[in-house]
């Protein structure tokens, strides 16, 4: 969507110009704060005392990250991430690609009614209290199930699934009836395989949601030993109760813990599963939220 | 064959049309269940997603009625005793109620006059970038915050913001002479709130300004020219009303959420000596219903909130309308 080649004025000139300085000193503020964290996990403790800001450590080492790997707590907390987001992003794609189809035929009894039920959740909702009592008289309470069941379908995505149901075209779905295919054979041989970069695309959304999802761990997880990386990581920085040393001092490391960059390789780990997928987000993600706000 | 054809249409028509008049009704009912039975693999599906919404949305909203109970996790729903709106008359009746109003007032405006017209004004300046690839390496930068978790932004900016050898605080004192308490001085508690929220966000919320501004027909803009329009004017006069509906919707739902400081950010920011200005009403509920377990009084507080809210938004919508805007119901 390049502007055409139109005559331009000298004030035109020098706005240009200054755009073009500003627009790229936003995209640096925006990013710096990665790589000086991504740059300090690498670097001594030395240099991160000495030098208030770099992007490139003048001695690389790997001491922060073969320090919180070799603790319980840390190893832990990640495991539990990784566990919560592989099956809750399983999960969270059950349900919403589960009901979104029945909610794509038109023909289907009750389907208003449905979609006026789901539209009106968007809009008000019972609250954190009876959120929580809801889980808790469940028996949730310190499950890994309470980080994923609350958050099993988010009604946005939820309706553009549903969209892309509507829009595949009804000769493929007439075809395979004449075929004597069932509904449910559509659904699994037709609908599913058509829509696998649509999966794709949701599992992206559901996992970066699970993986940053701090309040459910909050409100459900009291057992630190199921903490999530997310409150770990809010215990070790905000509340500087870094009590990563259980395991070390039982004889797993003998490096004295590298205080500050300890502290940002904890941060890197937790982004770093973010920063893998963030080129494939970008462009998914803005589609997505393109096809909602155009058609939801 | 020609007579025969009009003779089979005139004897056949007639009664098929007297029998499907007739039939209308009892055809309906048949249909519908009829349909039922058709779908009945449909509706299968449906379930899991079903039970997912009355489960994890329907059953917290009927729970609301705690809020008008003296409830006790032992009695249950049921059991518990009615007490109409006392929790409601205690909480307007505490003086915490003014500080939190004061408080989550204050950060809303401030988010709506510092944040809300940062993506916009970002957008517009995007849209005049000319080099496509700078533009879209621009870009690539700035939506990074957008994906990631609140702790993580916290984290870094206790970690930038510290006077333990924070680089904002070298810095600080190096041109001030001595270290600002940054993260517990009451005073920068909505600075850094309104700065984390534009660093984290501004960037993504360009995206759907960028796709509004995509759709503006370039002949606009070379009638513009012809008509002897700068850049400030056409960006006024062509670029800025193709994006107005969209600001109004924003604003809209904006305004509908605007009692809402975003739990996660303020609860991660605040401590005890900056709690004067950082206690919210998201926070009061987590604080007063969570650690201290009032059930009752903060699902009282919760729906305060969320009644605002819909009067807000509702508000919001029929001032839109008034406006001569489109609005959003």
């Amino acid at each position: 969507m390049s502007m055409p080649k139109m005559h331009n004025t000298p004030g035109g000139r020098v706005f240009d110009v200054f755009n073009f300085i500003l627009m790229g000193l936003i995209g640096i503020i925006m990013i710096c704060p990665f790589l000086y964290i991504i740059a300090g996990s690498f670097a001594t403790e030395a240099e991160l005392t000495r030098r208030s800001f770099f992007i490139f450590p003048e001695t690389f080492t790997l001491d922060a990250y073969k320090y919180i790997f070799s603790t319980d707590t840390f190893t832990r907390s990640i495991l539990v991430s990784i566990g919560v987001t592989v099956v809750g992003t399983l999960v969270c794609l059950f349900f919403t690609f589960s009901m979104a189809y029945p909610l794509s035929r038109k023909t289907l009894m009750g389907r208003s009614f449905f979609m006026n039920l789901i539209v009106f959740s968007m809009l008000f909702s019972g609250g954190m209290i009876p959120g929580y009592i809801v889980v808790k008289s469940l028996g949730l309470l310190d499950s890994y199930w309470a980080l994923i069941l609350p958050l099993a379908i988010n009604p946005f995505n939820l309706i553009i699934v549903k969209t892309f149901f509507q829009n595949i075209p009804i000769e493929l779905e007439e075809a395979a009836k004449i075929d004597g295919c069932s509904e449910v054979g559509i659904f699994w041989r037709i609908m599913l395989p058509l829509s696998k970069p649509v999966l794709a695309t949701f599992a992206l959304f559901y996992a970066v949601a699970i993986w940053n999802d701090f309040f459910s761990a909050l409100l459900y997880i009291t057992d630190s030993a199921k903490w999530p990386v997310q409150v770990l990581l809010q215990q070790i920085i905000i509340l500087s109760q870094a009590q990563l040393g259980d395991a070390a001092s039982a004889g797993a490391s003998f490096v004295e813990p590298p205080d500050q960059s300890l502290k940002l390789a904890v941060v890197v780990v937790a982004t770093l599963p973010i920063l893998i997928v963030y080129p494939f987000l970008q462009k998914h993600f803005a589609k997505g939220m393109l096809l909602g706000s155009v058609k939801g | 064959m020609d007579s025969l054809k009009v003779q089979s249409v005139d004897t056949v028509n007639p009664g098929y049309n007297a029998a499907k008049n007739a039939n209308t009704e009892i055809k309906s009912e048949i249909t519908k269940f009829q349909r039922l039975k058709r779908d009945k693999w449909l509706y299968l599906l449906l379930i899991p997603g079903l039970a997912y919404f009355i489960i994890f949305k329907y059953l917290p909203m009927w729970g609301i009625v705690i809020a008008f109970q003296d409830y006790s996790p032992f009695l249950g729903i049921f059991g518990s005793k009615w007490v109409g709106f006392e929790n409601f008359i205690d909480f307007f009746k505490n003086p915490d109620f003014f500080r939190l109003l004061e408080n989550t007032f204050i950060l809303a405006c401030l988010d709506l006059i510092f944040f809300f017209p940062a993506p916009i004004i970002l957008a517009l300046l995007l849209n005049e970038l000319r080099l496509q690839a700078y533009k879209s390496v621009v870009q690539t930068f700035i939506y990074v915050p957008h994906f990631m978790s609140w702790v993580i932004i916290a984290s870094i900016t206790y970690i930038f913001f510290t006077t333990s050898g924070g680089v904002v605080n070298e810095i600080v004192s190096l041109i001030y002479g001595k270290e600002i308490n940054f993260l517990s001085a009451p005073e920068w508690f909505r600075p850094l709130i309104m700065g984390q929220i534009i660093w984290k966000e501004s960037g993504w919320g360009t995206v759907i300004f960028l796709a509004a501004l995509a759709s503006v027909d370039k002949e606009q803009y070379e009638a513009a020219i012809v008509d002897g329009a700068g850049r400030m004017r056409r960006m006024w006069h062509v670029t800025l009303p193709a994006v107005r509906s969209t600001i109004v919707v924003l604003l809209i739902l904006r305004l509908g959420n605007f009692l809402d400081t975003g739990f996660q950010q303020i609860f991660l920011m605040s401590n005890s000596l900056n709690r004067s200005v950082a206690d919210v009403f998201d926070t009061y509920v987590y604080f007063v219903g969570i650690t201290q377990g009032a059930y009752s009084y903060s699902t009282a507080v919760g729906l305060f909130k969320g009644i605002v809210g819909v009067v807000l938004v509702l508000g919001a919508n029929k001032l839109a309308k008034k406006m001569g805007q489109d609005g959003i119901f």
